[in-house]
């Protein structure tokens, strides 16, 4: 289902969105729990400034590097035992790993957290091959159940309020006791963990994604809290990671760099509680882990993006703190956006792998408030890329008429500073007189989009560029 | 052309290079023979006794519960006296490791097996490769000594550390294994009990591995 993104009815969904109401209450939750904890994290660590630095140093050395560091990475897990194997798009790595359930007789897979699996629609691609596919997070589980895509990379349900999962969980494990008590998120967990063990046990292929990949040694690292990817990948015969090529990093140290700044901007915490280093399958002596290791590595149009002014979007690690701080997120939740990545980080990404032409809106729906910036990890400038698309979309004349219209006749004054001035007094006098009873408006022709929602206060005092004026004046007395 | 080709010619276009730059091949050979080290945070770092004490106070901020034990012989009372607390069943899993076959667990009272886990073991014990004082974090390896699913499958989880093996850092563990070889199909990095806040932020422990996870500190 995430094959067919609704981002080309971004408003829609927005409007959608900013009406309903349980979402509205559980969205509550991502603008305090997160910010708070990320900045009590960082707080604690005198270092984090220069750690980001770092980071993005790191990131953009392996980028220039991409296509060496890939060949050592795969070098490497091929002398492990494990099996690397290469996809051009979305179509080719549900494809290939596919294949590699069916070359095992697989019936049911269980599958890690996973963005880049979203991204390829590999569910519905496992599931039309006659398997079953489990997801494994609690959350993802939940969205699962539900038929729904996650609103947030890290935080799946996070859309969701308590009531709801109770209602899901009710309608889907029917072989449990009707007049059971779910009033609590305790009592949720432990019902999942329960029917998810099952699963977990039963499982022919584990699928998990994959924080980073390291050259040096070929390994691929997960993070979790809950420990449901371990048991995805140890558990049955055939281990399969699902990787975007950008997530390769040179060696153990620089991935141990990454891992510093990674949970504490994602969830606040120092370190997540998993952390797993994953190398080839299991050993000879081994009693335990999989017999079969296998890695797909996908492009899905990355590879384009390097050596533009889009590549430093390659650098992300997936923390999620860009939507965290956003405050359009915070107003419309995930969904609204329309396909796999949602926030800044999504804005930027998802018109690079959809096309401009669906993805457009996501770009435009921005404050350039630059929280986002400031708190990404390794420092990838959002706000700028975000305008790099509207240019983009600007000159490729995608942009709605009315919009061009307007532009052009901001242009128009922009360029001519005397009529510039002249014009934004006489609009200014005009909104301040009409105001001048309540300090502002309730409705106003073309500002519905506003309105609608807040009241435009009317202007008091003098336009900014007067009042700029006046205060250099003042200085330099 | 193979897809494996096409991403690496794409690769190499849009980054405008052939692949054969010697300047860049020396670049990333350095990189991966020097394994240089990003800023270490001041915290984990100090003196062995300072570092113990890091430990000691990390741990429970992630909801692990830590106790120093003078010998690795009062490991098995330990595990004892933990299980009697918490009302569990004296049952213990462990797997070949040396150093935890070698204890006395009858004498506390444990009915102790060895081996991995199917899932059906309430309790195990695995003996760690390494911790790291700045976060707490235990470093744990998969094999036949300490099973990959010991870590994950028993409600309990004990762990045994070596105060010898505590370090600073995780990059002084990371190096400590590249020097014993080939790295074992996974290393396990574990920071606190297994927990999930997926439903409506709010933290809940024992999502899917461990509710419980106990570390006892041996001093000799």
């Amino acid at each position: 289902m995430t094959l067919h993104p609704t981002t080309p009815d971004f408003k829609d969904n927005a409007h959608r969105a900013l009406h309903d109401p349980e979402l509205q209450k559980a969205l509550g939750h991502v603008q305090h729990g997160f910010i708070y904890k990320r900045q009590s994290a960082v707080e604690r660590l005198p270092e984090f400034e220069t750690l980001r630095e770092s980071a993005r140093d790191l990131k953009n050395h392996v980028l220039k590097n991409l296509d060496l560091y890939l060949e050592t990475y795969e070098r490497n897990v091929t002398a492990s035992g494990g099996h690397v194997h290469f996809a051009r798009t979305s179509a080719e790595a549900c494809e290939t790993i596919v294949n590699i359930c069916k070359s095992h007789g697989a019936k049911s897979v269980t599958k890690g957290k996973s963005m880049v699996s979203e991204e390829i629609g590999l569910n519905s691609a496992i599931e039309a091959a006659g398997m079953q596919a489990v997801e494994t997070d609690l959350g993802e589980y939940i969205i699962q159940l539900r038929g729904e895509t996650p609103s947030h990379i890290i935080a799946p349900a996070v859309h969701l309020t308590k009531e709801q999962v109770e209602g899901d969980f009710r309608r889907v494990h029917t072989h449990l006791d009707g007049a059971r008590d779910l009033s609590e998120p305790v009592q949720l967990l432990t019902e999942a963990r329960g029917v998810l063990r099952e699963k977990f046990l039963a499982a022919d292929v584990g699928i998990t994604g994959a924080n980073f990949l390291i050259a040096e040694t070929g390994t691929s690292i997960i993070v979790t809290n809950e420990g449901n990817g371990d048991l995805t990948q140890s558990l049955p015969k055939v281990h399969i990671v699902i990787a975007s090529i950008e997530k390769v990093v040179p060696t153990l140290e620089d991935a141990s760099l990454l891992l510093r700044v990674l949970a504490r901007s994602a969830t606040g915490q120092d370190m997540s509680v998993y952390t797993t280093l994953s190398t080839g399958p299991r050993r000879e002596t081994d009693p335990d882990g999989p017999e079969h290791y296998h890695v797909v590595l996908v492009d899905n149009g990355r590879s384009a993006m390097l050596g533009t002014e889009f590549e430093d979007m390659l650098r992300c690690i997936r923390c999620g703190a860009c939507m965290n701080h956003c405050p359009v997120y915070h107003a419309i939740g995930g969904h609204a956006y329309g396909w796999v990545y949602p926030g800044p980080m999504g804005a930027v990404l998802t018109p690079s792998l959809i096309g401009v032409e669906k993805g457009g809106h996501l770009p435009n729906a921005s404050t350039f408030c630059g929280r986002c910036e400031s708190v990404c990890p390794v420092k990838i400038p959002l706000p700028k890329l975000m305008r790099h698309w509207r240019e983009n979309e600007f000159e490729r004349h995608l942009t709605p008429s009315v919009q061009r219209f307007g532009l052009k006749i901001w242009g128009f004054f922009a360029k001519n500073p005397r009529l510039y001035s002249l014009a934004s007094r006489a609009a200014m006098s005009t909104l301040a007189w009409l105001g001048r009873d309540k300090g502002r408006f309730a409705a106003l022709p073309l500002a519905k989009g506003w309105t609608d929602y807040r009241d435009l206060p009317a202007p008091q005092g003098d336009t900014f560029q007067a009042q700029w004026r006046k205060r250099q004046q003042e200085k330099r007395r | 052309m193979s897809a494996r080709d096409d991403i690496f010619a794409n690769i190499r276009r849009s980054l405008g290079v052939s692949g054969k730059e010697t300047t860049r091949h020396a670049a990333v050979a350095q990189r991966l023979a020097d394994t240089p080290r990003g800023p270490i945070p001041a915290r984990g770092q100090g003196s062995p006794a300072g570092r113990l004490a890091t430990f000691i106070g990390e741990a429970p901020r992630v909801s692990a519960t830590v106790v120093v034990l003078d010998t690795a012989q009062a490991v098995p009372e330990e595990i004892a006296r933990f299980l009697r607390d918490a009302h569990l069943p004296l049952t213990l899993k462990h797997g070949e490791d040396a150093r935890l076959s070698s204890l006395d667990w009858q004498a506390a009272g444990l009915d102790v097996t060895r081996g991995h886990s199917d899932g059906a073991d309430l309790n195990a014990v695995t003996h760690a490769f390494g911790g790291v004082a700045e976060t707490g974090s235990l470093v744990l390896l998969s094999g036949a000594d300490n099973p990959v699913t010991l870590t994950f499958l028993p409600d309990n989880h004990f762990v045994v550390l070596a105060a010898t093996d505590l370090t600073s850092d995780l990059e002084s563990v990371l190096v400590k294994l590249r020097r014993a070889g080939a790295l074992p199909r996974t290393v396990n990095i574990v920071t606190g009990p297994s927990r999930s806040a997926d439903i409506e932020q709010t933290l809940l422990l024992g999502a899917h591995g461990p509710r419980r996870l106990h570390i006892m500190v041996t001093l000799n």
